[in-house]
């Protein structure tokens, strides 16, 4: 049994503000984009556009108890589930799966570096280090940096008791998370599944991450595929959610879909020259035949010598335009895969477009691949 | 995938493939291997011990089934995570037959604790530069380019991709977490793969080596672990009277999952069946459980329907039970809700009495030794139980392991942020 998979839920937050609207016309004409250049510098950053958190975590108790990436991802599943019409439907939230694609939590920066700064002349490392951190970590952190929390929260804050699942592993997790919850969907194990994934960029944890391997662009902001003066990504504030939903169910109880989700690949090449250009190409193969003119939306990184690989696969699609996802909101980690579908889904949304392709290489590992269809 | 004709294509009672398990391994903090850690958990023997792993000055809790057999130097979460993985792995591979060395043909889903850098790999940075630590100072020494390793050692698909590189599983590998019940939720992935038909065979693991000062003090702090140290053998005691807390324990188990028509088809010894999966959120509270028990109580339901079962079929549960008031309290709730009268007599133990809470592994361990107590016909017993709680009429196989003819397991894994995963597992079938 293969069945139709539309996309009846679009949330979707970063540094040029929410909602499918703001996106579209970012697609559209190209809105300026949000760069600070200084507060991390050397390391630009695409700041989060500051949100009402009130409008969809109405509780101050729950708000405290996340840290950013969390109250991000709950705030954007929120406005998932309202564009889904979902939010009151308490019967369809009993049933809802969830599937997120998370990272880590943040760490106390001050307390790090003050435990770091003071070890040095500690006489017993080992002994201070328990002392500091017994006293000095605040016991509700450790919530908000278990990677499922953010899958946990988005449970509690919007009242959904189906089953969530959390997915790491940097980008390929925010491609696993749709590839995964649009099989299950098509093969019958799923009806509806709110899928996504949260990054909040404002950290030096993450940037420390990525700089230990030389991923990060410094300086000021170029375009995704044009860095060569000095390639690396650029991270930004984002998350997307999407309410993915069988096509009959969708139909039955009378949901605008935004458009249909016709099929999702994911690879792991492994990394040598080359391989990450000849996945997407194979990846590309497995979506089906592309219509001249498509939408590629790509999720590309902006690292050396890949990126330049991604725009090789898209160039073989037939006259596509091609849009970077980084370089309206920056590159998301995890979410990046899925704020790009967000996007390919927005520009449906609004006939854009007529059918789009969206393609991604994480940094390090991962290919992945989504084609959408008008629904 | 080999062809596999559809008029003798075995189907469970919704008409999918079964899901078979063809291979087995486990590591915990008892040894290394099925024999070792059967023969240590069949005789009652615990695998906690005063940790030495990292000065335990100063800590409430000094205490833990950590795995210290496997490395001679200084290691990290993930670099043990991966270690046990590889061994579980290895074991599982190496029964199943399936496949090459190196080249297994199936896909791979890990439930991989979540790891980040860790306090002397900072240390180790901040000793090359001068004067106050910050993380713009950290910066500066990563730009040098001089500790780039620490990239692929943290990121959080490194793990699963050494494994996916090592034992050449197919297909994107995914790393998942749903806390504590990771890995009953990787195997749930397998089963789930399989019935869909994108994959004949699956290796699904749930590993977790990542007991460290700040990981023991963190869950500390929230009150989760148990405090009586002395003897530390003595202070895993689920549903006890006297429990206050888990014991972390690391480990990892591994199973080799295969469509049961392909598994017959070349000759595999099949040892059991996973027949069926239940999962349900809690959206109740981040880190307690539900009071009324009902995410629990319909993840078993679930799993129940799932596998085409009653709870009248059910010969044993091995327990989430890990030792905290509030969890062996809602277990055996939410059991009695589902089992009903028959509760008081149907054998329930808890394998964590033994080896901790291996958290993340935890679903994966537990499955792999429910499997273990199908084929020896034995059930592992809940050691420490001098003190039963009156509040909870349980036969949890006190002390002692009992034979019993056990053809049918629910494993429980209920975790922190509201996951609930149970999984149904059976002996093969009979006539095939």
């Amino acid at each position: 049994m293969q069945r139709d998979v539309v996309i009846t839920g679009v949330g979707l937050a970063s540094s040029l503000g929410e909602g499918i609207e703001t996106h579209a016309a970012a697609l559209g004409d190209g809105t300026a984009l949000v760069v600070d250049t200084t507060s991390f510098a050397p390391y630009p950053v695409h700041p989060l556009k500051p949100l009402e958190l009130d409008r969809q975590i109405p509780k101050k108790s729950d708000q405290r108890q996340m840290e950013p990436w969390q109250r991000l991802g709950v705030y954007t599943a929120g406005l998932a589930l309202d564009s889904a019409g979902l939010k009151e439907d308490a019967e369809a939230k009993a049933a809802l799966q969830v599937i997120v694609a998370a990272g880590g939590g943040e760490r106390d920066h001050a307390v790090d570096s003050a435990i770091l700064t003071d070890m040095r002349g500690a006489g017993d490392p080992g002994s201070f280090l328990n002392e500091r951190l017994m006293g000095d970590l605040r016991p509700t952190l450790f919530l908000a940096q278990l990677s499922n929390l953010l899958a946990g929260n988005i449970g509690i804050v919007h009242g959904i008791t189906g089953a969530s699942r959390t997915f790491m592993g940097e980008e390929q997790s925010g491609v696993d998370a749709i590839r995964i919850a649009h099989a299950r969907i098509a093969s019958g194990q799923a009806e509806t599944i709110l899928v996504g994934g949260s990054y909040n960029a404002e950290r030096r944890d993450m940037l420390l991450l990525f700089e230990l391997g030389g991923y990060l662009r410094q300086g000021g902001f170029a375009p995704v595929f044009a860095r060569d003066d000095a390639p690396g990504l650029i991270s930004g504030s984002a998350s997307a959610f999407l309410v993915l939903e069988s096509a009959e169910r969708a139909a039955a109880r009378g949901a605008r879909a935004h458009a249909r989700l016709g099929a999702v690949a994911a690879a792991r090449s492994k990394r040598q020259p080359g391989t990450v250009e000849a996945a997407l190409r194979g990846l590309l193969a497995e979506l089906g035949t592309v219509s001249a003119g498509a939408l590629a939306i790509s999720a590309a990184t902006g690292v050396a010598g890949i990126t330049a690989e991604e725009a090789a696969a898209i160039a073989s699609l037939p006259q596509a335009r091609r849009v970077a996802t980084g370089d309206l909101v920056g590159h998301a980690v995890e979410a990046a895969f899925p704020v790009s579908v967000a996007l390919a889904a927005a520009a449906l949304s609004k006939g854009q477009t007529q059918e789009a392709v969206v393609t991604g290489a994480g940094h390090w590992r991962g290919e992945g691949a989504a084609h959408l269809l008008k629904a | 995938m080999n062809a596999i004709n559809p008029a003798s294509a075995h189907r469970d009672s919704k008409g999918r493939p079964l899901v078979a398990v063809t291979g087995l391994g486990i590591v915990t903090s008892l040894g290394q291997g099925k024999e070792t850690n059967w023969e240590a958990l069949t005789a009652g023997k615990s695998g906690i011990h005063r940790i030495e792993r990292f000065p335990t000055q100063g800590l409430r809790t000094t205490i833990g089934g950590t795995v210290d057999f496997l490395f001679d130097g200084s290691f990290t979460a993930p670099q043990l995570s991966e270690k046990l993985a590889t061994l579980a792995a290895q074991e599982a591979i190496g029964q199943s037959g399936l496949g090459q060395p190196g080249d297994f043909p199936g896909e791979l889903f890990m439930a991989v604790p979540p790891v980040e850098m860790e306090w002397p790999q900072k240390q180790e940075m901040a000793a090359t530069v001068e004067g106050d630590v910050d993380y713009d100072v950290l910066l500066k020494v990563a730009s040098t380019g001089k500790f780039a390793p620490m990239h692929e050692l943290f990121v959080f698909a490194g793990v699963a991709d050494h494994i996916a590189d090592r034992f050449g599983t197919r297909g994107s590998p995914i790393s998942l977490s749903t806390a504590c019940s990771s890995g009953a939720t990787a195997i749930q992935m397998g089963v789930e793969a399989i019935r869909r038909g994108e994959t004949s065979a699956a290796l699904c693991i749930g590993t977790d080596g990542s007991i460290h000062a700040e990981a023991l003090i963190r869950f500390s702090l929230l009150s989760a672990l148990s405090t009586q140290n002395d003897p530390p053998e003595g202070a895993s005691k689920p549903f006890s009277k006297n429990r206050d807390g888990f014991v972390m324990g690391e480990g990892a188990g591994a199973l080799v999952l295969e469509d049961y028509d392909h598994a017959l088809a070349r000759g595999a010894t099949i040892l059991g069946i996973v027949a069926g999966c239940g999962e349900r959120g809690d959206g109740f509270h981040r880190t307690r459980s539900s009071p009324d028990g009902k995410p629990a109580i319909l993840a078993m339901q679930d799993a129940l329907a799932d596998a085409g079962l009653t709870p009248d079929d059910v010969d044993y549960i091995n327990a989430h039970g890990t030792s905290t008031p509030e969890n062996d309290k809602m277990e055996a709730m939410s059991c009695a809700a589902v089992f009903g009268e028959r509760m008081p007599n149907l054998p329930i133990s808890s394998n964590k009495s033994m080896v901790g809470h291996t958290l993340t592994a935890a679903g994966a361990v537990e499955a792999v030794i429910s499997f273990l107590t199908i084929a020896n016909g034995t059930i592992p017993p809940t050691i420490n139980y001098n003190v039963p709680d009156p509040a909870i009429a349980l036969d949890v196989v006190p002390n002692t392991a009992r034979e019993a003819k056990v053809k049918t397991v629910l494993s429980n894994s209920f975790g922190f942020g509201g996951q609930n995963t149970c999984l149904v597992l059976t002996a093969p079938p009979e006539a095939a």
